[in-house]
């Protein structure tokens, strides 16, 4: 996957949990969870969508990897690299 | 005939509107069935029917807000002749039925069937609940819009969509079918929903201050055994079937309640009434403010991945916006859980007619000194907010106690 393709994968999956979110604002740097509420369970959901569209199963010790934008890119990037 | 009347969907409603008929008259109906979509101030209600039988007659037309305890419908009961069938005719209001655009339209877009004098042949519009509410409160009209949802079915972007285009040209009509005197505007301000949540939650809390004699507790729990339990049981689990931790928290508190009847059930009419059934409330904040706390059903007798299935589908429904009559109105005792965001304390106000409300704090690494020794444990802090007139502290301190004994075996949970 290229890392366009992980984005908007990404940010996809983001507004399907959290609507209310205007995509454009995200700070790709900084961590959903203290940026716009996320919580466990949206984490959790997150993950779910991710394995489902690329198959990868995200462990829940690699949960805080992916809690930003930029950082989802770069784990997703390794993991199917 | 039974009544089907406005519930009450907990004690901070006291008004609903019909936003959409799901029967007509003439349809069979049983327990359980959905039968219509009520709007509170806080969210939407697909509500549910406790009478099987036939609906005779819908009372209150779509798009009206009538007092909790208002005639919805007639059904006739098991039993009953559909004789009322004549009646039924003319009372049918056609619910939730648009009149067909007509063929050339100078006055554009049309109106709810109520208002038209005879509803030629007219077609049922598919649309969402949560679409519904939307249009709404933004004031868009139905017959405007074009479905693209699976069968034309209006979705809540359309109606987003429809109320930020520019006016048409001519006239359209408002949702509840009168056209505007002046110029519509694009966008109706839509209503403000958490403002109207704060309200109806400020009513609730007054209330619940004014009447329950709270009194609270408190305890730290070792939450280290419960931590790796779920982290070992997690990596055996695909992602989609992984637990959270609060999962374990509900159990805990569901099979605590069953020791301790006093903790679960409703204060009515001044006398506790205590339930069999262990229905937990779970406090579920929306991020634009506000709570909701509807309820997992029978969480004593479902697994840790059943309560998990069911916790996912409420969190979504909640933030979506739609749920049910029963979830709302029947938790007996209610749960909120900070998380791993929040901070280590919370002593919560009980939600009448409920007489137990129990806060988990996030869980944090803290010093922890057991047999001599002092090492860094994860710890909870777990509170009860106890209804004076239905328990004691005795009995409360027994509640929470079983509540940490519970979490030190995660594997029995």
């Amino acid at each position: 996957m290229t890392d366009d393709q992980i984005k908007t994968l990404f940010l996809r999956e983001l507004h399907r949990i959290a609507p209310e979110v205007e995509l454009s604002e995200i700070d790709p740097a900084t961590d959903l969870r203290e940026q716009i509420d996320l919580d466990s369970m949206d984490i959790l959901n997150l993950a779910i969508a991710i394995h489902e569209a690329t198959g990868v199963d995200i462990p829940e010790a690699d949960y805080p990897q992916m809690t930003s934008l930029n950082g989802c890119v770069a784990y997703l990037h390794l993991r199917t690299s | 005939m039974a009544d089907f009347l406005m519930p009450s969907l907990g004690a901070d409603m006291d008004a609903g509107t019909v936003l959409q008929w799901l029967v007509k008259p003439g349809d069979a109906v049983k327990r359980g069935d959905i039968v219509a979509v009520i709007d509170t101030e806080k969210t939407t209600i697909e509500v549910e029917i406790f009478q099987t039988g036939i609906i005779q007659k819908i009372v209150v037309p779509e798009g009206e807000k009538v007092p909790v305890g208002t005639l919805l419908a007639v059904l006739s009961t098991e039993g009953e002749a559909a004789a009322a069938a004549p009646e039924a005719k003319r009372a049918a209001p056609a619910p939730l039925v648009l009149a067909p655009a007509p063929p050339t339209p100078p006055a554009a877009a049309r109106v709810v069937a109520k208002t038209t004098p005879k509803p030629a042949a007219p077609h049922r519009v598919r649309i969402s609940p949560l679409a519904m509410r939307v249009a709404m409160e933004l004031k868009v009209d139905l017959a405007a819009i074009k479905g693209t949802g699976p069968e034309g079915a209006i979705t809540k972007t359309d109606v987003e969509r429809a109320a930020k285009a520019p006016p048409m040209p001519a006239p359209a009509a408002t949702f509840e079918g009168r056209a505007p005197a002046a110029p519509p505007k694009p966008a109706v301000a839509p209503l403000d929903r958490p403002a109207t949540m704060r309200k109806v939650i400020a009513a609730a809390m007054a209330r619940s201050k004014r009447e329950i004699p709270h009194y609270y507790l408190g305890t730290h729990i070792d939450m280290s055994k419960a931590m790796r339990w779920l982290q070992e049981e997690n990596l055996k689990r695909p992602v989609t079937e992984r637990l959270l931790y609060s999962v374990l928290l509900l159990k805990a508190v569901a099979l605590a309640a069953d020791e301790i009847p006093e903790i679960k059930g409703f204060w009515i009419d001044g006398a506790f009434r205590p339930s069999e059934a262990v229905h937990v409330g779970v406090a579920i904040s929306l991020r634009q403010g506000g709570l909701i706390a509807p309820a997992i059903h029978d969480v004593d007798k479902k697994s840790l991945s059943e309560i998990m299935v069911s916790l996912r589908d409420l969190v979504k429904r909640v933030r979506a916006g739609v749920l049910r009559s029963s979830e709302i109105a029947d938790a007996t005792i209610t749960v909120t859980s900070l998380g791993d965001q929040g901070v280590e304390t919370v002593f919560g106000v009980i939600y009448p007619p409920q007489v137990a409300l129990v806060g988990f704090g996030k869980i944090v690494e803290r010093p922890w000194a057991s047999g001599g020794m002092v090492g860094a444990r994860p710890v909870m802090m777990a509170s009860l907010s106890g209804d004076h007139r239905a328990s004691d502290g005795h009995r409360g301190a027994l509640f929470l106690t079983t509540v940490e004994r519970l979490l030190q075996e995660p594997e029995k949970l």
